[in-house]
């Protein structure tokens, strides 16, 4: 049975893994980079090595520096090692090496970083390579032995045949021989027309410990003599600690120390979590909430609302023709405001990590996107050097991009500074993690449309106000100011372009960064983006009596990929034919993260205000498909991520603070409320595109035009819950 | 102090009458398949059965749930196999991240005892935990091969 080796045993497996006497073999490689983004070491090398262990029982344990959390990758990473590895599937197993690790070895396994849907875009020429080359060495190392030229052998299945004579031997057999083998300088790799292994709906690797309850999450971590923290930072963002009274909670149950974190941050330690939470919430504490306890939702509308003002600065991020030259000479003119707001990634999982540490080691296990980015986090916080540091990744229990942030792991790394050679698992409660995220940005947006006397769209303007995530979170990528990730989806041309050709086309941003500070949330620019262009569409479409979906092919004849999406969503959902009684249809298309994406709805509306999805039907094409039953799983899942910000997301701002504290005041959808999902997985080939995100917006997208089609009514702003609108 | 019967076992345990039975469960028992993610019994995520009964343990003080038996993910499979719920959320590669999926598979398992041939509004009144990767049509098809196994 494929199993997924428990990650707690991460570094056992790897010392074991790499001892050379009998007990299986690293295959070192040295393999350059080579996939879109080149990821370069510390010191500026490109290089990667060690993706494949093999033990005597044959059993291959594929390295997977990439995350788990939920989509796929770990088994779509292990397919395309195996496809070329040419290894027995029921044979697989797969482990975390630590970035420790990785930094130790010249950064061996590459980027640990798991966002952007990246995880096998930009990884899988690499480690499909790694797989070749271990294959190569494992039938030279039988050729050798056979005394026979390699060319004479073959690999299947984890069996070398020599062909003229019919021997075989296994790659457990010659794995130790293999390890000393010169790596092939140069790898071929196979044409995805060929896979076997890869492009197969396989099932998950790590299925059956997560029926079982033995799969181990970061919270789940047990150390021997292990502490248990509860924290809480000041609600309001950038407010301070003033003082608290720890006197009031020493004498209570289990609890060992009252932590200041940092200037802003408090933390009791106790033997168990319930302990230490019970005290905490029973702690004095005095903050300084500084001026940002006046800042509500109500100042923060109002202040992007200014930027929506052409008067205002911004920056330009899509541009060709003179749109305000032709809006201002328009025979008709459309214009609407939308709005998008603060969303939390509220992952089942609260965030968490443990950490040990001593003068001389620091040592953090928690969940993580990004396992390097979380030992940076553990070397700064520890005041310790890379050698004397490790991060050990558990499963995450939800990502969806705040797993890509370390403030959690900082936080471990302090309080267990505090309490030398003591492990201390920090734990967020549920209302800290609703308190302190890295919000899904907020934003408005006006948008301009112009017609000719003949009711051809000429002119769009679309200025987006609002906030930006790479200002707050990597100021270094911003180009003179500028966000570029701020116009995903409406870019002249790239991995997130626009599908539509306008004479005249201004796309501006104007830049507003509130207090808040915001994060990559599943999606990330897409999610807005996409509802105003897409939801604008249809209103300009509507404006001249034309048919939404004829209205976009109209503009898409030089966008053949988004078209195709477009499509073939129509043509299932039975677009142009008669919906079923009291049954609306929407309809929307969109580019993220390198695919083509796009949905169909089917509601009915009752009351007015009672929404009923009862089918979505959404097309992708992501280039190649590495595992079509995975990609499936990832359209509808994102389906409910997307639709539960839509209907009931939206964090608001009160006194500074965010108000919502629980999923009972940031609900999320239920099984009740799931549309059937009808996918298309339509690989066109030649190109990478990602999985986990583009998809998400689209269901919103059909359902907000669906919405219109049956009520006539637009919706233009977010969440639903606000206009009293909500599932049927 | 408590005297616990946990899938099977009797346990005593040094806690206070009113720790949720979620922590003495996790944290005393040593239990971790048993996960937390409200603390307010509204994400489901904890679901034990307690006397067959789903509940959801981060709302159940660990007093009143002395002298029942108390059954956790840990325990669902019995004679070394998995349960059917398990076997069939194994068939359907159902779970994503997983984190929900314990107390999703055991408040499943306890809707088949009550209705061994679920409709799909049985499930719809039945099943209200947050899945937040949202495997819900998978959940659904597995339930039915569950039902149906």
């Amino acid at each position: 049975m494929n199993k997924h080796v428990s990650p707690k045993l991460n570094r056992r497996a790897f010392v074991i893994g790499t001892a050379a006497a009998g007990a299986g073999l690293t295959l070192g490689l040295d393999i350059p980079f080579g996939g879109p983004t080149v990821v370069r070491a510390a010191d500026g090398s490109p290089e990667i090595n060690a993706w494949v262990v093999i033990r005597p029982d044959d059993t291959v344990v594929i390295r997977i520096a990439r995350s788990e959390m939920g989509q796929g990758t770990l088994t779509g990473l292990a397919q395309l090692v195996a496809e070329e590895l040419e290894c027995d599937w029921s044979k697989v197993t797969t482990e975390f090496p630590t970035p420790g690790q990785s930094v130790a070895r010249k950064r061996a396994w590459g980027d640990f970083s798991t966002g952007g849907s990246r995880g096998i875009r930009t990884s899988n020429e690499y480690v499909r390579k790694g797989g070749a080359a271990a294959r190569i060495m494992l039938v030279q190392a039988a050729a050798n032995e056979w005394k026979v030229p390699a060319s004479e052998c073959i690999a299947a299945n984890s069996v070398i045949t020599h062909t003229p004579s019919g021997k075989t031997t296994t790659y457990g057999k010659v794995a130790e021989a293999a390890a000393k083998v010169e790596p092939p300088a140069n790898v071929k790799l196979k044409d995805p027309k060929d896979w076997k292994i890869a492009g197969k709906g396989l099932k998950r690797l790590d299925t059956v410990d997560k029926t079982t309850g033995k799969m181990i999450y970061g919270i789940d971590v047990k150390l021997p003599g292990m502490l248990n923290a509860a924290i809480k930072a000041c609600p309001v963002f950038g407010g301070k600690l003033k003082s608290y009274d720890e006197a009031k909670v020493m004498g209570m149950k289990g609890v060992k120390k009252v932590v200041k974190v940092d200037d802003s941050t408090v933390a009791v330690v106790a033997d168990t979590w319930w302990h230490a939470k019970t005290a905490l919430e029973t702690l004095p504490v005095v903050w300084d909430e500084g001026d940002n306890a006046k800042v509500s939702s109500e100042s923060i509308a109002k202040w992007l609302a200014e930027g929506l003002d052409n008067a205002q600065p911004a920056f330009v991020g899509n541009q060709n023709g003179d749109a305000k030259a032709a809006i201002a000479g328009a025979a008709k003119k459309v214009e609407a405001v939308y709005n998008y707001p603060y969303q939390n990634h509220a992952t089942m999982e609260p965030l968490n990590a443990t950490a040990v540490w001593t003068a001389d080691k620091c040592e953090v296990w928690c969940g993580t996107q990004n396992g390097e980015a979380a030992f940076a986090a553990t070397l700064e916080a520890s005041g310790l050097s890379a050698d004397k540091c490790d991060v050990h990744k558990q499963m995450l229990g939800g990502g969806f991009g705040r797993r890509g942030q370390t403030d959690y792991v900082r936080q471990a790394v302090l309080i267990a500074k505090q309490m030398p050679g003591t492990p201390v698992k920090l734990l967020w409660s549920r209302e800290e993690d609703m308190q302190h995220g890295m919000y899904h940005p907020i934003t408005q947006c006006k948008l301009t449309g112009a017609f000719d006397a003949d009711n051809n769209l000429t002119a769009l303007h679309v200025r987006l106000s609002g906030q930006s995530i790479l200002f707050t979170l990597r100021p270094a990528a911003l180009e003179n100011g500028k966000d570029p990730v701020a116009f995903q989806g409406l870019n002249a041309s790239g991995e997130a372009a626009i599908g539509y050709s306008v004479p005249n086309l201004l796309v501006e941003h104007s830049m507003r960064n509130p207090h808040v500070p915001p994060g990559f949330w599943r999606g990330v620019n897409v999610n807005h983006n996409a509802i105003y262009l897409e939801c604008f569409m249809d209103e300009l479409a509507q404006s001249v009596g034309q048919d939404p979906l004829a209205f976009r092919r109209k503009l898409m004849s030089k966008h053949p990929k988004h078209l195709a999406v477009l499509n073939a969503v129509a043509e299932k959902i039975g677009w142009g034919t008669p919906a079923p009684q009291g049954v609306y249809r929407g309809i929307a298309q969109h580019m993220g993260y390198g695919s083509y994406v796009a949905g169909a709805a089917e509601i009915s509306v009752t009351d007015g205000n009672k929404i009923k999805v009862h089918r979505i039907v959404a097309a992708t094409d992501p280039g190649y498909v590495v595992n079509p039953a995975q990609i499936e799983r990832q359209i509808a899942g994102s389906f409910v991520y997307g639709l539960s910000g839509l209907f009931y997301g939206g964090c608001t701002v009160k006194n500074g603070a965010i108000e919502q504290t629980n999923f009972d005041t940031y609900n999320s959808m239920r099984i009740a409320e799931m549309p059937k999902v009808e996918s298309i997985v339509m690989p066109s080939g030649g190109f990478w595109g990602g999985v986990g995100e583009p998809t998400i917006c689209v269901a919103g997208l059909a359902v907000l035009n669906a919405y219109f089609a049956a009520t006539g009514k637009r919706i233009r702003s977010v969440p639903l819950r606000d206009q009293n609108i909500s599932f049927a | 102090m408590a005297n616990l019967t946990i899938n099977g076992k009797s346990i005593t345990v040094d806690v206070e009458d009113d720790t949720p039975l979620l922590w003495v469960i996790r944290e005393n028992v040593g239990l971790t398949g048993t996960k937390y993610g409200c603390g307010i019994a509204q994400c489901g995520a904890c679901t034990v059965h307690i006397d067959g009964v789903a509940m959801r343990s981060c709302g159940v003080a660990v007093s009143e749930a002395a002298g029942k038996q108390i059954t956790t993910i840990e325990g669902l499979a019995g004679n070394g196999a998995l349960h059917k719920v398990q076997q069939a959320w194994v068939t359907n590669d159902v779970p994503q991240c997983g984190y929900c999926q314990s107390g999703m598979i055991m408040a499943v398992a306890a809707l088949l005892k009550e209705k061994p041939k679920p409709t799909d509004q049985d499930i719809d009144e039945a099943i209200t935990n947050i899945c937040r990767c949202g495997t819900f049509q998978q959940v659904r098809e597995a339930i039915h091969a569950a039902a149906n196994a």
